[in-house]
C-alpha cells in the first residue's frame, strides 16, 4: 500500500478524460485557479508556466518532467514513480494537451536507472491502452513520451542544466532568461515541471480546483509530500497539507526531541527548536522540495555542515567564481571551526562571503548554498565558537 | 579477416549511433552504452564518436569529464558507490566504507589491479530512510552494514563464472 493517500485515492485517468474534453485555455485555467505551485523547489505556479508555453509560437513543443532529485535527503519522487507511475504520465498528458505538445521526455537520474524498466512497462502499457500515441482515446491528441537517463550530476535538476545535458553537452545552467517555456530543448518551448507536480496536476483535473483547495493554505493550497529522514523513529515519505508545523511533523515521524531540523535539503535551512510552531508553506518556511532532516541531540551541526558544504564543492558545476570558489571556502570556514581556530571577524566574513554568493551566483545552487551555513552560524552559534578552547 | 580491437569497437559504435540517431542529442546515450560495456570510454572510443557525429573529439572529452557516471579511465567491472551524504552518513556508513576497503584492498576512488572493483564516493541516491545506501552497478543495497558487505561483494564474484570473457575487451575500449 502507498502512503500517499491523495495519489492511491485518484481514479485512474479521470483527470486525463476530462482534460481531453477541454479547451486548453480551460484546463490552464482550472490549474490556476488551483493555486498549485512548482513541486521542485522554485515553487513557480504550474498553471501559469503551461500558459507560457501554450503562448510561444513553436512547430514542435517538449513536456519535460524533471526526474532528477538530488536534493539531499530528498526521495518522495523515487516513490511516486515506483508506486504511481501512471499519475505522473497522466499529468505530463494533460500538460501536452493544454500546451500543445506531442513529445514528452522523463529525465530520470542515473542512480535511479533501476525504475527504468518500470516506466518502459508502464509507458508500453499505456501506449496499449491508447493513452499515449496517436489520436489518444479518439480525441485527436498525439503524445508520447521516452526515458532519457541522467549520467551523475546533482546540477542537472537545474532545469537549464537538465536541457544541456538532454542536448548532450556539459550540464551547466544558462543564464534565464531566456526561459525554457520559450527557448527550452533544442531551442523549442519545453515546460519543466518536476514528478511531483505533474502527478498532483493530473489529481487536480480529475477532482477539481475546489477539492485541492480544501486542502492546505489560502497562499499554499493543497498538499506536499515530505521526505523524512535522519533521527526519527518512522523516516519514509508523507503526505501533509502545506501549512503543517515542523512539531507537526516530528511528532507524526516520531522525531520529537530533536536538536535542529533541516528543511528543503542541503539547500534549504536549517530550523532550531525555538522555531518548530512555524509552518512549511510558501508564506513561512520554504518548502524547497519537501526534505526535512531530523538531528538528535548527539549531533554535531559541524559534521552536519561540513557534510552539506562537501557536496555543494563536489557538485558545483565550476562556472562562476562566487560558487566554485565560495563553496571552498565556506568549507574551508567549517574546518577551522572544527579546529577551534576561526576568529568573530573571519566569521563574519565568511557569512558576508555567503550572502554575496546567494546575489551573485549564476544559478540556484550557488544561491542557496550559503543557506545552511548561514542559519546554522545563526542559531548555533554558541556550539560552534571556541571549539577545542572550551574543551580544553 | 582478423578484425583489430579498434575496428571491433569503432563498428559497435557506428551501430550504436544508427540505432540512437546521428545528432549531438545522442552524445549521453551513446557515451553511456559504450560506458556500460566497456567500463571506460577511451580516447579512441571518443575520436570514433566524434567522427560519427562531426564534432570535435574535445567536445567529447568534455561532455566524459563532467558526468561522474562516464570515465575516461578503465572502471571495474562493478562499480560499487556509497552514498557519503548526511542521512546515510548518521545510519553509520563509515563503517560500512572501512569493511568495504579492508575486503577490497582497495581505497575510494581506486580499482582493484584486476579490474573487477572500483570503489566510489556518491552523492545522495534517495534511498535515505533505509540508509547506508550503496549502488553496485544499476544495483541498490539498502540497509547495509559491514558483515553485509562481504556477501555482496562475494555475489558480485559469483557472476564472474557466467561472464568470465567480457572482462577481456574491457581496457581495450
Ligand atoms: C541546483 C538545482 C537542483 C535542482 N534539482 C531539481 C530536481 O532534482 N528536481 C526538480 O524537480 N527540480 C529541481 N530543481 C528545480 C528546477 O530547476 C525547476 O525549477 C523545476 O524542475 C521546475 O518544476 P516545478 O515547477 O514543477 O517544480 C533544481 C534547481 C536547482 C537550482
Ligand atoms: S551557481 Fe554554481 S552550479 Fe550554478 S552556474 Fe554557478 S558554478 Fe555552476
Amino acid at each position: 500500500m502507498s502512503s500517499i493517500q491523495t495519489y492511491t485515492q485518484a481514479t485512474p485517468e479521470a483527470g486525463l478524460k476530462r482534460a481531453l474534453g477541454m479547451s486548453r485555455p480551460d484546463i490552464i485555467h482550472e490549474m490556476n485557479e488551483s493555486g498549485l505551485k512548482g513541486r521542485g523547489g522554485a515553487g513557480f505556479p504550474v498553471g501559469g508556466k503551461w500558459n507560457f508555453a501554450a503562448s510561444a509560437k513553436s512547430e514542435k513543443k517538449y513536456i519535460i518532467c524533471n526526474a532528477d532529485e538530488g536534493e539531499p535527503g530528498t526521495f518522495k519522487d523515487r516513490v511516486v514513480l515506483q508506486e504511481h507511475a501512471d499519475l505522473v504520465f497522466e499529468g505530463m498528458t494533460i500538460a501536452a494537451k493544454a500546451v500543445g505538445s506531442r513529445e514528452g521526455i522523463l529525465f530520470l537520474r542515473g542512480e535511479y536507472t533501476d525504475l527504468r524498466e518500470h516506466l518502459e512497462d508502464t509507458l508500453q502499457r499505456r501506449r496499449e491502452q491508447k493513452l499515449l500515441g496517436d489520436n489518444i482515446q479518439g480525441s485527436g491528441v498525439d503524445f508520447d513520451i521516452r526515458v532519457f537517463i541522467g549520467a551523475g550530476a546533482y546540477i542537472c535538476g537545474e532545469e537549464t542544466a537538465l536541457i544541456e545535458c538532454l542536448e548532450g553537452n556539459r550540464g551547466e545552467p544558462r543564464n534565464r532568461p531566456p526561459y525554457p517555456v520559450n527557448t527550452g530543448f533544442n531551442g523549442h518551448p519545453s515546460v519543466v515541471n518536476n514528478v511531483e507536480s505533474l502527478a498532483s496536476a493530473a489529481c487536480i483535473m480529475g477532482r477539481g480546483a475546489d477539492w485541492w483547495k480544501t486542502m492546505g493554505t489560502a497562499k499554499s493550497t493543497g498538499m506536499k509530500l515530505f521526505s523524512i529522514s535522519g533521527d526519527c523513529a518512522r523516516p519514509g515519505v508523507y503526505e501533509f497539507d502545506l501549512g503543517v508545523t515542523v512539531a507537526d511533523i516530528l511528532k507524526e515521524v516520531g522525531g520529537e526531541g530533536a536538536k535542529a531540523v533541516q528543511v528543503g535539503g542541503a539547500s534549504g535551512r536549517c530550523i532550531p527548536p525555538s522555531e518548530y510552531a512555524r509552518s512549511i508553506a510558501y508564506e513561512d518556511i520554504p518548502t524547497g522540495g519537501g526534505s526535512l532532516i531530523v538531528f538528535g541531540q548527539q549531533r554535531d551541526m559541524l559534521d552536519v555542515l561540513e557534510n552539506f558544504m562537501d557536496f555543494f564543492g563536489d557538485e558545483s558545476c565550476g562556472q562562476c567564481t562566487p560558487c566554485r570558489v565560495g563553496n571552498l571556502k565556506l568549507l574551508e570556514g567549517v574546518k577551522l571551526l572544527r579546529a577551534g581556530k576561526c576568529s568573530m571577524s573571519y566569521l563574519k566574513e565568511l557569512c558576508a562571503l555567503g550572502e554575496t554568493m546567494q546575489i551573485a551566483s549564476k544559478c540556484g545552487l550557488g544561491q542557496s548554498s550559503p543557506n545552511a551555513f548561514l542559519s546554522v552560524v545563526a542559531h548555533f552559534r554558541d556550539e560552534i565558537m571556541g571549539r577545542t578552547y572550551s574543551q580544553a | 579477416m582478423l578484425m583489430t580491437a579498434h575496428e571491433r569497437l569503432a563498428g559497435e559504435i557506428r551501430d550504436l549511433v544508427q540505432k540512437l540517431g546521428r545528432n549531438r542529442s545522442s552524445l549521453v546515450p551513446i557515451l553511456q552504452e559504450v560506458q556500460k560495456q566497456h567500463h571506460r570510454i577511451g580516447t579512441y572510443a571518443m575520436q570514433v564518436i566524434a567522427d560519427e557525429l562531426g564534432i570535435h573529439p574535445v567536445e567529447v572529452q568534455s561532455v566524459v569529464s563532467f558526468y561522474a557516471f562516464l570515465d575516461g579511465k578503465p572502471q571495474g567491472k562493478f562499480v560499487i558507490r556509497l552514498c557519503r551524504t548526511i542521512s546515510c552518513d548518521m545510519n553509520g556508513k563509515k563503517r560500512v566504507a572501512r569493511q568495504l576497503e579492508n575486503d577490497l584492498g582497495i581505497t575510494f576512488g581506486e580499482t582493484t589491479k584486476d579490474r573487477h572493483f572500483t570503489l566510489e564516493w556518491t552523492n545522495c541516491m534517495g534511498l535515505c530512510d533505509q540508509g547506508p545506501a550503496m549502488l553496485v552497478n544499476d544495483r541498490l543495497y539498502t540497509k547495509v552494514t559491514p558483515e553485509k558487505v562481504h556477501e555482496i561483494l562475494e555475489e558480485c564474484r559469483r557472476t564472474f563464472g557466467v561472464h568470465a570473457t567480457e572482462r577481456k575487451e574491457a581496457h581495450l575500449a
